[in-house]
């Protein structure tokens, strides 16, 4: 199987899904001509013209905004955002409009937009570019939230996300772009909310999504090696929908659980996986319920200090020796 | 009020009659106030370069958008600054800082997320800040600090302080909708801002052409009643001469305004811009160092006016570079922040440990 970067992966969902529909547009600031700040859509222009990619003014609110009314009459636009962090600029267009029009007009219009691009910490840019708000989504009725972890995942849910009917945000990662994973030329879907185990263990459960997933991986291998503690790292891959019987089927099968995300703790993605556990699985916890999340602060701008603040291996394994 | 159509270069700001007609920068600076300007200007290039540096050995990460080529903006409107004026700006923030005094150890130790950078570490590049000096920031959301600069005009007014507020901005973040909202709200209620537009053609790969619709961008100005000018940026003289009656009247009588300078910054939007001639002829950069070097232009009027001999020049010269070199061992020698230090200066109420209010703040177990 050819190994794909997590860039190249996105590039040829968008150039699938624009040949397979005309009404797939691509827009958002420098995507065409300059090939997009991480070079995401490279070669789309060149390739599909003007009227199929599109680069807007730095306008978030306006483009957004234009994303949402096009949708409504079927135009199905794919909005990159530079950075995730950048929707704050557009938070009424995203949050307010196309989460709520479908309910407010009793289902007759439906909003079938993909906002995406990167929201993760990590990069050394300070707090105003670091934000990671896959939470504030979820926690939107009527929005969908997808945080792919790996080149595969990325290509198979930006499709289904493009296909689907509903507002879906797709949130990558810019620490993930240039790594690879093996994905088939064949086609495939992934649909939302299906979780995948990453790893399968039987001591604990790590339960994560997007760039976390990939750091709970290389914390279970170094709790095998150095430790003898065999973890289940559980990808969630979208967070609503959300996986819970994933989630409870892992729970039941380790009996301990330690969820991992990039989320500041408070009412981070995690407390929300934390308060289904102890409803649904409390029973099968033979220890309390860790959470593993963005310290509590504004993202440092300070590189080593910042690198404290995103979960990492050495906070995960310390979190899992914590309760095994 | 008549407004003036498209044709129109300016919508002046009237000169002040009483006392007659202001005096020119060439004729009202004395020879020491010019060397400065000069001399702050070497400065800020020489800082940049050595951050340039300090990013390729991999000791700066993250953004690092340099000034090289605006710096006569820099120097010209911090220059005209009076007690009571401030400034306020986007990411591309250091020659401004450098402008209203900051020192370059401060900056370049913030660059390298040290304790003792003028943000302990915490903010980077894009968020350098002196409110001593009535230094702003350094904001890094695109025309995120526009509403703020309307804002500080607010205060200077309702506190009855005779100042003025300067926000800059770049010519892609005039197609923000909170810049606009900030135009209306600033004529609207009079207030004493003055947005100067530091126009250097592009936004990241975007050309203003491709990103704007209707030019001069400070024209936009007139849809808010407001006044507005565009200035030729490359001459520290004339960005003074034409900038100076709008702060005039923006202290005086509470009148706010849009400048447009025009700039060009030589190199790509930030450091990991790699490709910036891709999307911009090499040609048209090299017209610009060659032509329009702001710091070139400024060496011979004054070596034109008597006052910079060759000899300075080489010593100016040295002493910029080895104050940034100074300050690039200053950066590498210092601490990082104590760990601790993720936690301060978060809320005020907590490092002021007032203990007035109940319940927890943080929550990271
Ligand atoms: C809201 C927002 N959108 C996008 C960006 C990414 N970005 C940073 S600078 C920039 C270009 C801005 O160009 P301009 O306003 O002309 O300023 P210049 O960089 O030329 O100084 C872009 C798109 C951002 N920081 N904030
Ligand atoms: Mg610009």
């Amino acid at each position: 199987m050819p190994q794909l970067t997590y860039r190249k992966a996105l590039n040829e969902a968008f150039a699938e899904e624009i040949e397979r529909d005309e009404n797939v547009v691509l827009i958002g600031e420098e995507i065409a001509e300059y090939n997009g700040a991480y070079k995401v859509t490279e070669g789309l222009h060149a390739r599909f013209g003007d009227r199929r990619v599109m680069d807007t003014p730095i306008s978030e609110a306006g483009f957004c905004g234009l994303g949402i009314g096009a949708s409504m009459l079927g135009i199905r636009p794919v909005i990159e955002l530079m950075f995730w962090s950048f929707s704050y600029v557009a938070f009424d267009q995203l949050f307010n409009n196309a989460a709520t029009v479908r309910y407010m007009s009793g289902g007759l219009l439906n909003v079938p937009i993909v906002v995406r691009g990167p929201a993760n910490g990590g990069t050394n840019v300070g707090a105003t570019h670091s934000h990671t708000p896959e939470n504030f989504a979820a926690y939107t009725p009527g929005l969908k939230v997808v945080c792919p972890a790996t080149a595969y995942d990325a290509k198979g849910l930006m499709k289904t996300a493009i296909r689907d009917n509903d507002p879906v945000f797709v949130m990558e990662n810019t620490l993930l772009y240039g790594q690879k994973w093996e994905v088939p030329e064949e086609e495939y879907l992934i649909p939302l909310g299906k979780a995948d185990v990453k790893r399968e263990g039987s001591d604990v459960s790590l339960i994560a999504h997007g760039r976390c997933a990939i750091t709970c991986l290389e914390a279970a291998e170094k709790l095998k090696e150095e430790h003898d503690i065999d973890a289940e790292v559980l990808d969630l891959r979208s967070i609503r929908p959300l996986d819970q019987d994933a989630i409870l089927e892992t729970v039941r099968k380790t009996n301990r659980a330690v969820l991992v995300e990039e989320n500041k703790p408070f009412c981070g993605t995690a407390a929300q996986i934390a308060a289904l556990i102890q409803e649904h699985a409390f029973d099968h916890l033979d220890a309390p319920v860790k959470r593993v999340s963005a310290l509590d602060a504004p993202q440092i701008y300070s590189k080593p200090l910042e690198d404290e603040m995103i979960p990492n291996v050495r906070r995960i394994i310390k979190a899992v020796q914590e309760i095994t | 009020m008549t407004k003036k159509t498209s044709q129109a270069a300016s919508k002046r700001a009237k000169t002040k009659t009483a006392g007659g007609a202001k005096k020119s920068t060439a004729s009202s600076l004395s020879r020491d106030e010019k060397i400065k300007l000069y001399r702050d200007m070497v400065r800020i290039r020489r800082f940049e370069e050595r951050s340039l540096h300090a990013y390729q050995q991999g000791k700066i990460g993250g953004f690092l958008h340099l000034y090289i080529g605006q710096e006569a903006i820099a120097v010209a409107t911090a220059s005209l600054m009076k007690e009571n004026d401030h400034i306020i700006t986007a990411y591309r923030d250091h020659g401004q800082a450098l402008s209203v005094g900051m020192t370059m150890n401060e900056c370049m130790a913030e660059l390298y997320g040290k304790f003792t950078g003028c943000s302990k570490g915490k903010g980077g590049s894009m968020h350098f800040f002196a409110p001593e000096k009535r230094y702003w920031g350094g904001h890094g959301i695109v025309g995120g600090q526009t509403p703020l600069g309307a804002g500080i005009a607010f205060a200077l007014k309702y506190k009855k302080v005779e100042g003025c507020c300067l926000c800059l901005l770049g010519d892609g973040a005039v197609n923000q909708g909170a810049y606009h909202e900030s135009l209306n709200l600033a004529a609207l209620w009079n207030l004493p801002v003055i947005y100067v537009i530091e126009n250097n053609r592009y936004s990241m790969g975007t050309s203003q052409k491709r990103s704007s619709a209707g030019a001069p961008l400070a024209r936009r100005a007139e849809g808010y009643d407001m006044e507005w000018e565009v200035i030729d940026g490359s001459s520290v003289y004339e960005i003074r001469d034409k900038l100076a009656p709008f702060m005039d009247r923006a202290r005086e009588e509470q009148i706010p305004a849009v400048v447009e300078i025009q700039t060009y910054r030589y190199r790509g939007h930030s450091v990991a811009d790699a490709n910036h001639e891709k999307y911009r002829s090499k040609k048209e950069i090299e017209n610009y160092k060659k032509n329009h070097d702001p710091i070139m232009l400024f060496q011979r009027t004054l070596q034109k006016e008597g006052i910079l001999k060759e000899a300075a020049i080489e010593e100016i010269d040295r002493e910029a570079k080895k104050e940034a070199a100074d300050s690039a061992k200053f950066a590498d020698e210092s601490p990082l922040p104590p760990e601790e230090e993720i936690f301060t200066d978060v809320y005020w109420e907590v490092d002021h440990k007032t203990g007035r209010n109940h319940g927890r703040l943080f929550f990271n177990d």
